[in-house]
C-alpha cells in the first residue's frame, strides 16, 4: 500500500522528503523556510524543537523523527488528570518531585536519546530524564507544582514519541529481577579470592623457603576475616536453596555445594585456630566466586523481552466514557456496568458490551484465531478483545473488564500454578546420587583410618571438600546459557536456561493454525493496477473491500486485511460466491468481480512467481490484480515432515475446518486435527494430553492460545515482531525463523548431550581429587589448583562444544 | 620484616576502597543498563548562537 502511495507522490513531486521524519511530502504547502514537512504533526515537532534550541537533533542523524500520530481526540490523555490513575503510574514521590518510567516504542536512534534526555529544555518542570535504549523506556522526574504528567505526555506525543500505556502499567509491579545483588556478591567473592590467593602465596612456596610462624598466623587470620563476608553474604543463596530443597525432602545441586563450602570453612577455621595448618580459604573463596560467575551467566536473560504478558498488556489504559453527552477519558479500571463509552477505528473493545450506536466491524482474530471481521448493528452483543474497524461506535458495558468472556480465561487454574517449579531435572537427579556417593566415600575413608582420629577426620573432610561439585554445577549453566545465546542468534528467544532442558524432553507438538502455520496480516500482498482505470484508487479499494469482506475465503480475508483503511460501502446487492472461481456483487450500481483467471478475463502477462493472483474487474472491465504470498509459512511442509519423524504432531485451531483436508496430510495422524476450539477448549485439550503422560510443546501466537501456552509443558509463541504483543510463554520465535523450528528443537537434545559429557569430565577430576583425599594426602595447594582447573576445563569444553555443534547443525 | 604488617594492612585498605567504589557503582544503577551509555557518549552539547544570547540575557538580567 505504501508502495502505491509513494509512486503516486513521485509523479507529482520529484524529491520532497520531510525534514523531520524523511517520508515523502504530498506537496510543498507545509514548510518553514526551506524545510518541508509531510504533515502538520512533523511541523509542530520541528517548531517545538526549534523553539527549545534542540535542532542538533537533526544533525546527529538525518531525518531522525517519527511521524507524530495525529491527535484524533484532544482529550486522549485526560485520564491522566485523575490523581488515582496517575499515582498508580508513579514510581517514587519525593515532596514535589515525581519519578516514573514511560514506554516509548518510537525510540530508535541516538537522536532520540539526545532529545529525550534534553527534555528539560522543552519543559521547565522536568528535572531529569534518562533513556534505556534496549527497553525503549524513558525514566523521567518532574516537579509536579510546575508541570503535570498530562502536559509531559502530550508534549512527548507531539514530538512523535507517544508513550504506550496499557492496563498492566497500573498493576503493582512485581519486583523486577535485579542483577544488582548478584554483581555485589560476585564483587565481594572476587575481592576475597584475589586477596586470599595473594596472602596464601608464601604458603604455596613453603617448600623453597620457610616463613616465620608469626607471619603465617597473621596471614591465616587475615584470610579468615576476608572469607567471612564470602561465607555470610556471597554464598548465602546456596545455603538458602539447599535448606529449602532439604525441607521439601529433595536434594538439589546446592546441597553438595553447601556441604563442601561449609566443610571447607570449618576445617580451615579449625586448622588456623589449632595452629595445625594454614587453612583452605583460597579454595573456598575461589569456589564461591566461580559458582557465582556461573549463576550470572545463567541469569543474563533477554531483559528487553517480556514473557509474562497477559490481556492487561493488550488492553488500553484509558477509555472514552460518555457522560451526559460529553466525552471524557477515564481509566479503564473505573469503567462500570451500564457505562456508555466510545471506541474508534483500530481500538480494542475492553469489556463485553452492547452496541448502541454506529456500525460495528469487529475483528475477533485475537480471541478466536479467525481472521474475519464480523459486522454488528446496534443492539448486538460485542465481546471484549475484539478490535473495531471503521468509524466511532458507542457501546454500553454489560460485564466488567475482569469478568468478560476473554478475560475469564485468566481466572483458570493454569495461570495460578507456579511456573518456575520446573527447574532442571537432570542436574537434580545427578546431585541426588552424587551426594549419596560422596557421603559414602567420605564415611568409608573415615572408617578405614578410624583408630587414628586425626587422619579419619582429615580424610572425611578432604573428601567433602574435593568432591564439592563446582565443575558439575558450572556445566549446566554454561552449556544451557550458551545454547540460549545461540538460539537468540537464530531469532529464537527463550525465557531462561531451564527451557532448553524441557524442550529436549518434548514428545508431542501442538500447533495453532491461524498466525502460527499461516502468515498473519497482509505481509507480502501487493496490488498491481491495470494500466487504465476509470476509478481513483481509494474508490476502487473501497469497492473491492465491500465485496471481499463478505467472503470467508482465505485470499479474500487477506485482501480485506490489506485494505483495512478503506471504507466498506453499505449498498451491496446480489452477492454471489462461486466456489473455485471467486466472488461478485453489485456495489453502488457497479458490478465488482474478485476472483481467479477463469473467472475474470484479462489480457495481461502475470509472472509466475509462486504468488497467488486475485484479479479484479469492475463492470467486466479488468482493473488490476492482487499478488498474494502463500498463506502458509515458508518451510511449513518440511518442518512438519521432519517433526513427524520424532514427534506426535497435532493441530488445535479456533478456525473452521475449511482447510482440514489440505492440512491432514501434513500431520502425523490425520484424525488429530481439532477445529472450532475455544481458548478454554484448547487449554483442556493440552491438559488431557498431559494426563496421558505426554510432554507437550504448544506453538501458538494470539491471545486465544494464551491458556494452551500456559498449560503446556512448554509454550512457544510465534511473532512477526519480537517487541510486539505476544502472550505469556516460555519462548518467542520470530516468524522468519519458523523453518528452523525442527533444527532448534533437535539442538536442545544436542545441548543436553554436551551437559552429560561435561558431567563425566568433572567426575573424572573428582576421582583424581578423591584419590588424594582418601589417602589423607590432599594439600591445600593441590586443592587450589585442581578446583579452578576442573572448572576451566568444563567451561571451555561446553562453550567450544555448543558453538561448534551449532555451526554444524544450525547453519 | 615487621613492616609487612603495616604494608599488608595498608594494601588491604586500598583494595577495600576499590571494593566500596564497585559496590557504590552497582547500587547507583551503573550496571543496570550497559547499552545506552555507549550511544550517549557520542552526543555532546554544542553552544548555538541563540543559546549564547539567552545566556547573555540571563546574565544581564541578574
Amino acid at each position: 500500500m505504501r508502495l502505491i502511495q509513494v509512486t503516486a507522490v513521485k509523479t507529482e513531486q520529484a524529491t520532497l522528503g520531510c525534514y523531520h521524519c524523511g517520508l515523502a511530502c504530498p506537496d510543498d504547502k507545509i514548510a518553514i523556510e526551506d524545510k518541508y514537512f509531510c504533515c502538520n504533526g512533523c511541523k509542530t515537532a520541528y517548531e517545538i524543537l526549534e523553539g527549545s534550541d534542540l535542532c542538533q537533533y537533526y544533525e546527529l542523524n538525518e531525518t531522525p523523527g517519527t511521524t507524530p500520530a495525529e491527535f484524533g481526540f484532544k482529550e486522549k490523555y485526560s485520564f491522566l488528570d485523575d490523581e488515582k490513575t496517575r499515582s498508580q503510574l508513579y514510581q517514587f514521590v519525593n515532596d514535589n518531585i515525581v519519578t516514573l518510567t514511560l514506554t516509548l516504542p518510537a525510540i530508535h536512534c541516538s537522536s532520540c536519546i539526545w532529545v529525550l534526555e534534553s527534555f528539560y529544555r522543552i519543559n521547565d518542570g522536568v528535572t531529569n530524564s534518562k533513556v534505556n535504549f534496549l527497553k525503549k523506556q524513558l525514566t523521567i522526574s518532574f516537579d509536579k507544582t510546575k508541570t503535570s504528567l498530562r502536559t509531559i505526555v502530550e508534549q512527548l506525543a507531539s514530538l512523535g514519541y507517544e508513550p504506550e500505556f496499557n492496563l498492566a502499567d497500573l498493576q503493582t509491579k512485581v519486583g523486577e529481577k535485579n542483577l544488582r545483588s548478584l554483581y555485589i556478591k560476585i564483587g565481594i567473592a572476587g575481592f576475597a579470592f584475589g586477596n586470599i590467593m595473594l596472602l596464601s602465596l608464601p604458603d604455596y612456596l613453603q617448600k623453597f623457603d620457610t616463613i616465620p610462624q608469626n607471619f603465617q598466623i597473621f596471614f591465616s587470620v587475615l584470610n579468615i576475616i576476608l572469607a567471612l563476608p564470602v561465607l555470610f553474604y556471597s554464598a548465602s543463596g546456596y545455603f538458602k536453596s539447599a535448606w529449602g530443597s532439604l525441607r521439601k525432602k529433595a536434594i538439589n545441586m546446592d546441597v553438595p555445594i553447601s556441604l563442601g563450602i561449609i566443610t571447607l570453612f570449618i576445617r580451615s577455621f579449625y586448622e588456623v585456630g589449632t595452629l595445625s595448618g594454614v587453612g583452605w580459604m583460597d579454595s573456598f573463596a575461589g569456589l564461591v566466586f566461580l559458582l557465582l560467575l556461573g549463576k550470572l551467566f545463567q541469569e543474563k536473560t533477554y531483559q528487553a523481552l517480556s514473557f509474562e504478558r497477559d490481556y492487561k498488556s493488550y488492553f488500553p489504559v484509558s477509555i472514552i466514557k460518555l457522560e451526559a453527552g460529553k466525552e471524557r477519558s477515564i481509566a479503564l479500571s473505573q469503567l462500570k456496568v451500564r457505562d456508555r463509552y466510545i471506541v474508534r477505528n483500530n481500538e480494542i473493545i475492553p469489556a463485553d458490551s452492547i452496541l448502541i450506536n454506529g456500525k460495528g466491524l469487529i475483528d475477533y482474530s485475537f480471541i478466536t484465531g479467525e481472521a474475519d471481521v464480523h459486522s454488528k448493528v446496534s443492539g448486538d452483543m460485542v465481546y471484549a478483545g475484539g478490535k473495531h474497524q471503521g468509524g466511532a461506535i458507542e457501546l454500553e458495558v454489560v460485564k466488567e473488564v475482569s469478568q468478560s468472556y476473554l478475560t475469564q480465561l485468566w481466572n483458570n487454574d493454569a495461570f495460578n500454578k507456579h511456573q518456575d517449579a520446573r527447574i532442571t531435572v537432570l542436574a537434580n537427579t545427578v546431585s541426588k546420587y552424587f551426594t549419596a556417593a560422596v557421603l559414602l566415600i567420605a564415611s568409608g575413608a573415615a572408617l578405614y583410618w578410624l583408630p587414628n582420629y586425626t587422619y579419619a577426620a582429615n580424610a572425611f573432610t578432604a573428601v567433602l571438600i574435593i568432591a564439592c561439585p563446582c565443575a558439575l554445577a558450572l556445566s549446566t549453566p554454561f552449556t544451557l546459557g550458551n545454547t540460549m545465546r545461540i538460539f537468540g542468534r537464530k531469532n529464537f528467544y527463550i525465557k531462561n536456561t531451564a527451557v532448553v532442558e524441557v524442550l529436549s524432553n518434548i514428545d508431542t507438538i501442538v500447533f495453532d493454525k491461524t498466525g502460527t502455520l499461516t502468515e498473519s496480516g497482509s505481509s507480502g500482498t501487493e496490488f498491481m493496477p491495470a494500466e487504465q482505470t476509470n476509478y481513483p484508487e481509494a474508490k476502487l479499494f473501497s469497492l473491492i473491500r465491500s465485496v471481499t469482506w463478505h467472503s470467508t475465503h482465505p485470499l479474500s480475508r487477506k485482501i480485506t486485511q490489506f485494505l483495512m483503511d478503506y471504507e466498506v460501502l453499505d449498498e451491496v446487492e446480489d452477492l454471489e460466491e462461486l466456489p473455485g472461481k471467486g466472488v461478485q456483487a453489485i456495489v453502488e450500481n457497479d458490478l465488482v468481480k474478485v476472483g481467479s483467471e477463469d473467472f475474470i478475463v484479462a489480457d495481461i502477462n502475470m509472472d509466475n512467481d509462486g504468488r497467488s493472483k486475485v484479479l479484479i474487474s469492475i463492470n467486466d472491465k479488468f482493473a488490476g490484480f492482487f499478488a498474494i504470498q502463500g498463506t502458509y509459512r515458508t518451510g511449513f511442509k518440511t518442518v512438519l515432515s521432519d517433526l513427524n519423524k520424532h514427534y506426535d504432531t497435532l493441530l488445535l485451531s479456533g478456525d473452521n475446518d475449511n482447510e482440514k483436508e489440505v492440512l491432514s496430510s501434513y500431520f502425523s495422524d490425520g484424525s488429530r486435527l481439532y477445529f472450532n476450539q475455544s481458548p478454554i477448549q484448547k487449554l483442556e485439550k493440552i491438559k488431557s494430553l498431559q494426563s496421558a503422560n505426554k510432554k507437550v510443546l504448544m506453538v501458538g501466537d494470539g491471545l486465544n492460545d494464551a491458556g494452551a501456552l500456559r498449560q503446556s509443558d512448554l509454550g512457544i509463541s510465534i511473532t512477526e515482531n519480537i517487541n510486539a504483543f505476544s502472550p505469556a510463554c516460555d519462548g518467542i520465535l520470530e516468524s522468519n525463523s519458523f523453518s528452523r523450528l525442527y533444527n532448534l528443537i533437535r539442538f536442545s537434545k544436542t545441548s543436553m548431550v554436551i551437559v552429560k559429557i561435561s558431567y563425566l569430565i568433572s567426575l573424572l577430576y573428582n576421582i583424581i581429587g578423591l584419590s588424594f583425599a582418601v589417602q589423607g594426602t590432599l594439600s591445600p595447594l593441590i586443592s587450589a589448583i585442581l578446583m579452578p582447573l576442573s572448572s576451566i576445563t568444563v567451561v571451555t569444553f561446553t562453550s567450544v562444544g555448543t558453538n561448534l555443534l551449532a555451526k554444524l547443525k544450525l547453519d | 620484616m615487621s613492616v609487612l604488617y603495616i604494608l599488608v594492612i595498608a594494601a588491604l585498605f586500598v583494595a577495600i576502597g576499590f571494593l566500596i567504589a564497585f559496590i557504590w557503582a552497582v547500587k547507583s544503577g551503573q550496571y543496570d543498563d550497559t547499552h545506552t551509555p555507549s550511544m550517549r557518549i557520542i552526543l555532546d552539547d554544542k553552544r548555538t548562537e541563540s543559546s549564547d544570547k539567552k545566556q547573555e540575557e540571563k546574565e544581564n538580567g541578574n
